[in-house]
This record gives structure tokens, sequence and C-alpha cells, in this order.
């Protein structure tokens, strides 16, 4: 940094009473001008009225005790409103008011002593300024030096530098060490499990039944009307013991039925609507949310948590918004009862893009 | 204790409070610290004061918080809600869910520490958040202070996951779906995304683990840090003394203001049963977090206007505003550039703010210490950085609003995204330069004060016909307060021993022709005298 | 037709899964087929000659213009034949139509005229072509279960409505209403008719009963203010934010500035 002291040459240094020495260090690039003002040291001070009106002093006073006590008035009342404010008969209002009530006595009882404090420290204390004589913080040159010395000699006893194959081994050993605490938490998710394999398939499957979120009623092709949107879960999920929440975050599917000359599906997919009617997933290919506000005009579906937009008419391709892939198609047909069912698990896995993913 | 007695009554009561004192003292040594601390001098200015409102909301958050684990239990175990509140009867929900409707309902005052405890919450963060803003625009983060920015910000860090965890916890259909978002992007990450979700959730999305395990962290694991790095934070602050504005008899060696006992101690213990106070009075009148209204997670529906608490937003809106197609398939995997660019975008930006103090002392190369805090306007380019970096957050945090935004100004929403975009690319430039120049013209105007004075507001016609304003002269005190300040120039290079000159210190002046080619020096005793000979004609003619 | 049957079905206190059994075996693929899975619920009330005729007449001088006098639709609006009562009723009675000038959707306004007017024009509609008729006050009187009616109001709505019905934003401009005013007549009739970009709830998708429970917890909420205090318009965490920011945040600086300030 001996490029910095350029700045002495033209400039005067600070101005260097002896604490001021004690700070000294590279001032940089700093410009410390020559004939700068000096400080004009402390204003007078100015009393307060209450330091000089003693009518003044008294009313203060009065004011600071009346807060208190209306401090205690506010934690009697915060108690009497427990009591007077239960909450009865399935009532929110009787939930609301033991709220509001018991907050306003708590709010009293804490505001009342903070400004009754705060008035007593700004019209009644009366010390005046109190003035600190700063140190270095690094401490003076000797402490520094004793430092060093302690470290150097603590060095010597052990030996840390001399020898170093101990040192050395010691470091790796210490390496090493938390090694086996990370593999502890593999133990976080299930042993038998590869989250890759579980993210490729849902509950559909060829034949299952498209039924009613959340009643589990299945839906007949005839139900669904130009127009409809139908919040769809695979038959038996409803059912399902164990993992129906996981299960439904990635089985749930859209239905919807448009004119079927507004569809354009791609090629290989001509089949996987039924007379209009289309299937898609409900997870966004973005980062999972549902996606779920149809607009039945412009066939657009929404995403509420980062408005992607997906155009049903065109498979669902994504039109706005940070999502990349269209929602995955689950391909429908109708069974012999006239009720919709999936032809197979969609083709892709759903749901946010992962790593393995390709 | 050292007046003597005068009544004979006096002296029994005087002993025990003596005795009293000695006795935790010679077992504490406690008067050591109070001797040592207990006049020390807190500088008195309102943004002084921005930290202990986050201590405080802290202190609020913690004891409300402790009332709530009583009754709240981080279980995702299925049941059947029989609880007063009507429209959710009889749904099947997690026992978290129920418990915490529970204390929204069927516990007295139950629903009035929770919404303390969120509000506490909420301020807490935001409070840190203009704490920062205050420490960066005054520089209060100048050596010796860097470390202890670095504390601050860690704090921030913890808090917001303080806040993130803690607003996971009800499994709520808002929450839930937060937590939808986070396994996303955590899935989104290369390489290790797919098993961090799987290891984080204990399985599939949502599994039955998240909520206890968030739990730990929320009341166990992320408390124990912030408190410890509280104590070491404000430590330090006691350490190094508080930083003071320039003003007259305010050295760089000393530290000025009340005493800590009493007035200090009155007013910040005051203040601290104010922020309750007022925390209290929001809880009592306002909802905040309607769970019921949510309703119990379940990943099939979701909520027109879905956002996180108010500190995540702006992790949130950068996900938004990433235009369509950023995800190719590259070597038979993933690369989701639509959520790695928000990531790496927000880390970027959080380790500009972490390292700025370490940038700008390298630039200045200033070894010295710093105990004046800097005006914002006697600092342009680090305001301005500041201003710019403000901006960029705010894009990021309005973004999380778009929908809000859209329906409540009869936009759309896909102009509200696309405006958003131009704010955060383009915006932190014109607030750069903005600031900038509204530094640099206040400093020109501070100059104007020095030399001329203040203006009187009284017109004067001069014999000539001319009409003048009087300017009034500064007084030395209010004069000190507008000269004394830091002021640097740009680097000069020189060849070093070798007769070379490094990258490094090429680096370095770029940077430092950057931070001050265009700086304001404070005006000296010589330009004050200069400017006096030509303001005495007009001081002169006024006599006539 | 088989409305009476329909009747039945619908007043049978049974389950959702009876009622879709019942209706289905009841109605038959052909009457599904020409989108009368909404075919009138309400009890068919003895709409006169003379309604319809004044009914006519408030169409050709209100309507006509972008509907056609004969209500079979024109280049600025759509046909009307078969829309039915209730479309006519939501559309008409919540100041909807007639619309003040084209755009993405029709604005909510005062409406234009009165419930008589409104009434004969929606019967005069529904002589047109069969469609969804106005539904029955047991529908719409917030007798139903809330909680069956809030979880299906979260499945089917909340993603546009908001959970609260504070209602939210669509693509280009459009956006869903609040439902915080709506009324239990109205909610029914969007529901079965899908106004602007709405999709359709027929009644074998959310059932008469389900409809029922759904505007039983709008009233809830509705009626019931939210226990905690000012919702801040159930905007969520973006509406909390800001609250703290600018009023918790700020009366706490203003209290900063009184602390520090210089006694005098």
């Amino acid at each position: 940094m001996a490029q910095d002291d350029h700045s002495g040459t033209e400039l005067a240094a600070a101005d260097s009473s002896h604490a001021e020495q004690e700070f000294a260090g590279s001032t940089g690039t700093a410009v410390i001008p020559h004939d700068g003002f000096t400080n004009p040291g402390f204003e007078p001070h100015r009393p307060r009225v209450t330091d000089e009106d003693p009518k003044r002093e008294k009313r203060a006073q009065r004011t600071v005790y009346t807060l208190f006590y209306l401090s205690i008035l506010g934690s009697v009342w915060a108690i009497a409103a427990y009591m007077l404010f239960p909450i009865e008969g399935n009532d929110v209002g009787a939930v609301r008011l033991n709220n509001m009530f018991i907050g306003f006595g708590v709010t009293l009882a804490l505001l009342g002593i903070g400004f009754g404090a705060v008035h007593w420290g700004k019209s009644l204390m009366t010390s005046p300024e109190s003035i600190d004589i700063r140190h270095p913080i690094g401490g003076t040159e000797a402490t520094k030096q004793g430092a060093v010395e302690v470290f150097r000699e603590a060095d010597e006893e052990s030996g840390f530098t001399r020898r170093s194959v101990i040192r050395n081994s010691l470091i790796a050993a210490l390496l090493a060490l938390p090694i086996p605490a990370v593999v502890l938490f593999r133990g976080l998710a299930p042993q038998d499990q590869l989250p890759v394999e579980l993210l490729s398939h849902t509950m559909w499957a060829k034949g299952t039944r498209l039924t009613l979120d959340p009643s589990g009623v299945p839906i007949r092709a005839s139900d669904v009307t130009i127009g409809s949107a139908f919040h769809v879960i695979p038959e038996g999920l409803a059912e399902l013991e164990q993992g129906r929440l996981e299960e439904k975050a990635k089985a749930a599917v859209l239905l919807m039925r448009l004119e079927p000359s507004e569809l354009n599906p791609a090629p290989g997919r001509e089949s996987w609507a039924y007379d209009g009617i289309v299937a898609y997933s409900k997870i966004c290919t973005h980062v999972g949310c549902p996606v779920a506000l149809y607009e039945q005009h412009t066939h657009h579906l929404l995403c509420p948590c980062h408005q992607s937009q997906f155009d049903v008419s065109n498979n669902c391709e994504v039109i706005f918004g940070p999502a990349k892939r269209p929602l995955p198609q689950l391909p429908i047909a109708v069974d012999d009862e006239g009720y919709l069912i999936a032809q197979s698990d969609f083709t892709e896995p759903v749901g946010p893009s992962f790593w393995e993913r390709n | 204790m050292t007046t003597a007695p005068t009544r004979p009554s006096a002296p029994a009561k005087r002993t025990f409070t003596a005795a009293a004192s000695d006795y935790l003292n010679d077992r504490t040594g406690l008067a050591v610290a109070i001797k040592g601390l207990g006049r020390k001098a807190f500088p008195d200015h309102w943004s002084f004061l921005l930290g202990e409102v986050a201590l405080f909301s802290f202190v609020l958050v913690l004891l409300s918080g402790t009332f709530l684990t009583f009754f709240f239990q981080a279980s995702q175990a299925e049941v059947h809600y029989d609880g007063s509140y009507v429209p959710l009867k009889g749904v099947e929900m997690s026992v978290a869910m129920a418990s915490t409707l529970d204390i929204s309902f069927d516990i007295r005052g139950g629903l009035f520490i929770r919404q303390m405890h969120h509000w506490a919450a909420l301020l807490f963060v935001a409070a840190i958040g203009l704490h920062m803003l205050r420490v960066f625009f005054t520089g209060a983060f100048r050596k010796p202070r860097e470390i202890n920015w670095v504390f601050g910000f860690t704090l921030f860090v913890l808090a917001m996951a303080e806040g993130f965890t803690g607003y996971s916890l009800p499994d709520d259909l808002l929450s839930g779906n937060g937590l939808r978002i986070i396994d996303g992007m955590v899935k989104g990450m290369p390489v290790i995304g797919t098993w961090t979700s799987f290891l984080l959730f204990g399985g599939e999305f949502p599994g039955t683990a998240i909520v206890g395990r968030l739990y730990t962290l929320h009341i166990l694991l992320l408390p124990a840090l912030v408190v410890a790095l509280v104590a070491i934070h404000v430590g330090y602050v006691f350490i190094h003394k508080h930083t003071q504005f320039a003003g007259p008899g305010r050295q760089p060696t000393n530290s000025v203001g009340p005493p800590i006992l009493p007035i200090y101690a009155a007013k910040a213990g005051g203040f601290m049963f104010i922020i309750f106070g007022v925390i209290s009075l929001i809880a009592a009148l306002f909802t905040i977090n309607p769970i019921w209204n949510y309703g119990p997670y379940d990943p099939s529906p979701v909520s027109a206007g879905t956002q996180p608490d108010w500190y995540i937003g702006f992790a949130d809106g950068a996900l938004r505003l990433i235009p369509p197609g950023w995800e190719f398939v590259w070597l038979d995997r993933t690369w989701s550039f639509n959520i790695l660019v928000p990531l790496i975008g927000i880390g970027l930006f959080l380790v500009l703010v972490v390292s700025y103090p370490f940038i700008e002392a390298w630039v200045k190369g200033d070894k010295r210490e710093h105990h004046i805090a800097d005006r914002p306007r006697n600092a342009p380019t680090r305001t301005a950085i500041g201003a710019a970096g403000v901006t960029f957050y705010a894009g990021l945090w309005a973004a999380a609003s778009s929908d809000i935004l859209a329906t409540h100004f009869s936009l759309t929403m896909e102009g509200v995204i696309h405006a958003l975009q131009a704010v955060v690319i383009i915006g932190p430039f014109i607030a750069y330069f903005l600031a900038k120049r509204v530094c640099i013209a206040l400093e020109k105007k501070d100059r104007e004060i020095v030399l001329h004075g203040y203006e009187s507001g009284r017109i004067v016609k001069l014999p000539g016909g001319e009409f003048i304003e009087v300017h009034q002269p500064l007084d030395e005190f209010d004069r000190w307060r507008l000269v004394s300040y830091e002021s640097y120039a740009p680097l000069m290079l020189r060849p070093n021993a070798r007769g070379k000159i490094t990258f490094g210190q090429q680096l370095r002046a770029g940077f430092s022709r950057w931070f001050f080619e265009d700086r304001i020096a404070p005006v000296t005793r010589g330009e004050l005298e200069a400017s006096h000979s030509t303001h005495h004609e007009v001081t002169q003619s006024e006599q006539h | 037709m088989n409305r009476s049957k329909r009747r039945t079905g619908r007043r049978h206190p049974l389950a959702t899964v009876a009622l879709l059994a019942l209706g289905l075996v009841f109605t038959g693929g052909a009457y599904a087929a020409i989108s009368s899975g909404t075919a009138a619920q309400a009890e068919a009330k003895p709409t006169s000659q003379e309604t319809i005729e004044e009914g006519k007449k408030l169409f050709q001088a209100n309507c006509a213009t972008c509907h056609g006098l004969e209500a079979q639709g024109t280049a600025n609006g759509p046909g009307l034949i078969g829309v039915g009562a209730a479309a006519v009723d939501f559309q008409v009675g919540t100041g909807r139509m007639p619309m003040q000038m084209q755009g993405p959707q029709a604005q909510q306004k005062p409406p234009q005229f009165t419930d008589e007017q409104v009434k004969q024009l929606a019967y005069y509609v529904a002589s047109l072509g069969p469609g969804p008729d106005i539904p029955a006050d047991h529908l719409v009187n917030g007798g139903g279960d809330a909680a069956n009616g809030a979880e299906l109001f979260r499945i089917n709505c909340a993603m546009c409505h908001n959970v609260a019905g504070a209602g939210g934003a669509l693509t280009e401009g459009k956006f869903a209403p609040p439902l915080t005013n709506v009324s239990g007549v109205h909610a029914y009739e969007a529901m079965v008719t899908g106004p602007q970009n709405m999709p359709v709830f027929n009644d074998l998708n959310i059932s008469p009963e389900d409809k029922r429970d759904i505007i039983t917890y709008l009233k809830y909420v509705q009626d019931n203010r939210s226990p905690g205090g000012f919702e801040l318009g159930s905007l969520g965490p973006v509406a909390e934010g800001l609250f703290i920011w600018i009023f918790g945040l700020g009366a706490i600086v203003a209290v900063t500035i009184w602390i520090t300030a210089k006694s005098n």
C-alpha cells in the first residue's frame, strides 16, 4: 500500500492530539486538508423547561405516575377481559371480542410503562451528556505484542509447528470426523426407496377411473359438459390409508371439455382426448403449485403462484411465465359403463423438473 | 454509599441494600461491569434505535413463541377437527393444523398471542432490514465494525429462516403451497436437488416429517443461533461503542450521549415496552395469517394470491420474473435455469451485501478506525450503490405481488411482470444515477451554505436598484456539522518496488476512480475566508 | 321433461354418491349431451305469456343490438338461445349486462333494471330454449353444511376467487371478482352458467346440495368478521407485509424520533 502515501506529501497530517496518535493507521486515499476547520467543542448546555419551571416539573411527574397507574389498570383489565369474554358456542364473534379486549388491556399495560419510562427519562432525569473516551479496539502495542508472545510460546512448548507430522495427522483426523455425521443423515429419508423411481410414477394406471376430488365419485364422459372444469383424483385415492397426500400431490388432474375442433393434439396424442374432454396434470411444471385457474373461453390455464400460463387447446404449452414444459397430459378413454378411465399412467414425470429427469 | 447516615433510622435500611449488593458483588464481580458500563455514553439519534426495534421484537417473539409451544403439536398425524370453528368441523387435517386452530379458537387469548407472535416476527425482520439500511448508508460498517456487519447480516438470514420455518408450521394450505414451492426449487438444483428434497421431506413431498423437522429448527436450532449471535452482535456494540454523527465536541476519539444509567436505560427500557405495546395493539385489531380461511394442506387446491411472508417475497418475485423457456435438457440431465438464475442472482446479491464493507475498505485503503457516521450525501457513490441495491430488491419484492398489483390497479398481470422485469434490470442504474446526482447536489448546497450562509428571507435593495437576499452566516457549531466529513481522492497508480503495476492495483485504481472521481471536498478555512472578502462588500453596501 | 324426477333426486337427503347415481339413471346420455347437466332445478314458476312479452320488449330495446333481435347472436354478442333464465338473471341482475363497452370482461355495476324487469328478461330468454333456471330459495339461503362447502370451495373456487373470496387475477387483465358481497342466487347462477371465463360447474360436478353448501360457506364468511380483527382485505401476506412496514414500523419510527428529540 506504499502507493497511498503520496497523499501525505501535499497535505499536512491530521490534527495530532495524543488520542489520535493512538488511532494511527494508513489513511489510504483519504484527503486530509491542511487548513480544515477545527472542532469547536461542545455547544452550551440548554436547560429544559422542567429544569427551570417547578410547575412544569410537577406536571411531568404527575404524567409519569399517571401513566404507570394506567398500566396497572390495563393489566387488571386484561385479566377481567379474560373472564368477561369467554369463547362460547362456536361463535367467531366471541373469539374476536376476547382477542380484542385482552389485547387492549395488554396494550394499555405495556404502553403505560413504556411511555411513562421514556417520559421520565426525557423530562425528569437530570444527567448531562456523558463523554466516553474511545481506545483503539486492537489495544496498545504492548498488548498486541503480548498476545503474539503467548502464541509463540505456546507453539514452542507444544511443538505445533515443529512436529508437523503430528499436526497434519490431527488436521486430517479432524477433517474426517464430520463425515460419519453427514452419513447418519441419510436416515432422514427411507432407505429402501429411490426418489427418481417414485417421481416417475403416479397412481394412474390403465383403466383407473377418473373420480371427483374430494368425494371419489366416478365421472362419466357425459357429465362433463362443454366449458366445465372438473377437479379429479384417481379412483381409490380417497381410501388410501398411507401416503394419500403424497399420491395426490402427483396424481391431481384437471378435466376440461372443449369443442373437439378447438383442440390441436400433438402427433401421437390424437387418441388421448375423448370427444373434446382432456385431462392434464394439475401440478405445475415450474415448482409444483396446483395449476387450476381455467378460463373456459380463452382455454388458458394459469398458475396462481408464479403466473405461468398454459394453453389447453394447444397441449398445455407454456405461453407465459417461468415454466418451460407443458403440463403432462393424462390419456383418457371411456369404459363400458360410460365412465372416464385413464389409458395409462402419465407418460412422463409430473410436477417440477428435477436433475435426473430427461 | 459513601454518604454518612444522618438519621438514626436510616442506617438499618441502607445497610441492608449495601449488604445485599456487597453479597452479590463479592460472588459475581458485577461492580466492575456496572462501573465500566453504567456511565457509558450512548449517542442519540432516532436511527440508532432501529437495531433495538429488531432486538425487542425478537424478545417478544421469544416470549410469545414459548407460550405457543405449550399448545402447539408438531405432528402431521391425521385427525378430524372438532373445535369451535364451524366451517372446518369434521374436516380431516394434521394435528399441527388442528392444534393451531385450537390455539386460535379454543384457548382464551391464544389467538392474541399467536397474532402477536406473527406480527412481531414480521416486525423483527422489517426492523433488521431498516437497521441494515441505516448502517449501510451511514457507513457504520467501516473499521472496526466490518465483522459485526457480517454477524448482523447472518442474523438477517437466520431471521428469514426463522420466519419461513414458522410460517410453515401450521400445515395450512398457504404454508403447504409455500413448502411445495421450496420443494420445487430444491428439486431444480443440479446434482443434489432430487436427493436434497427427498431427505428434507423424509421421502416424497409432502410426507409426514417436514413439520416436525421444521419445528426443531424453528424452536431449537435457529433460536439458539439467533440468541448467540445477538449476544455477540450487541456485545460488539459495547466493545466498539456506538458511532455518532459529526457534531460540535464529537471526536473520532470520543463517544457522546446520555449515560446508560439512568437516562438511556429509562428510554431503551421504556422503548421496549412501547414496541411490545404497538405489536400488542396491532395483534388486538388486525388479523394475521387466518389459517382458518386457508384450511388444511391438500396438494390439490390453492388460493389466488398465494405469497410468502414479506421477507421471502424477493425470492418468490425473482422466480416470477423469469421469462418462459429457461430450462434445458443437456447431457441427459435437466438444467432448470428458471430456478437456478433466481437462486444464483439472489445468492450473488446477498454475497455483495455481506462483502461490501471489505470491498469499500480495499478501495479506500484507509486503515484507521471510523466512529463518526457518514451523512449519506457525503459518500455519494456508496449511497448510489445502496439505492441501486434497494431498487433491485424492491423490484423483486414487488414482483411477488404481481397478481395483486394487477387486480388492484386494473393492470394486466403480464404488463406488471414485464414492467417489473424492466425495473429489476434497468431500475438499479437509474436509481444509482439519480441518487448520486442528488447527493452531489446536496453536498454542493452544503458548501454554498458554509461559504455564504443561510438564506435569511430578508430582501434588501442595493443602491444600484438591485435586489438581493441577505444571507445569514452559520455559527461555528452548525458549520462544523457541514464540513467535518471524510473525503477521498481517486488512487494514483504508482509502480511498486519492482517497477510494475499489478493487476490488483489497476483494478483497485479503477474502483477508486469510480468511487471518488467526482468528489466534493469539504470547505476549508481558506475557502471560507476567500468567500468572506467578496461577501464583505455586500455587507458594507447594506449599511448605506 | 324429466324435471320433476331430477327434483326428487335433489330433495332426497342422500350423499353425493346416491344423488349422482339417481341423477344419472334418470337423465341418460342424450340429456347430458345438450349441456343440460345444469338443466333447470328450480320449480317451474308459472310464467305468464304476459311476462314473456314484457321481457321480449325489454330485450329488443336493450339487448338486441349485440345479441340480435331474436337472441340469435351477432358479431358483437353471443346467441342466448338455451342459456336459460339463470344466465340472464346473473348477467343483468349484477349489472354486468348491458355492457358499457367491449372489454376483456364484463364489469359489475349497479343493475340497470328493476328486479321485476330482470325476471321478465330472464323468462323471455328462457322461453327461447331450455337452460338453467333461477335456483329455488332453499338452495341459496345458506342452510347447508359450511364445512363441506368450505372444502369444495377450496378445491373448485379458491384458486381464482381466493380462499376468503377476496378475488384474484386472471390472464390479460381479466380477474375473478371478489365474492364478499355476492348474493346466494347470483353465486349459484354463476356456478351453473359459467359467466365470462368462469368454467361451468354443472350439477354432476357439484351437486345442487354441494352448491348450497358452498353458498352456506360464503354466507358464513360474509356474516362473520374475522376473529382476529380487521382483515386487511383478506389479501394474505402481501397486505400484512405492507401493513407492518407502513403502520407498524412507521409508528415505531415516529416513537424513536420522539424518544431521541431534545426535550425542551
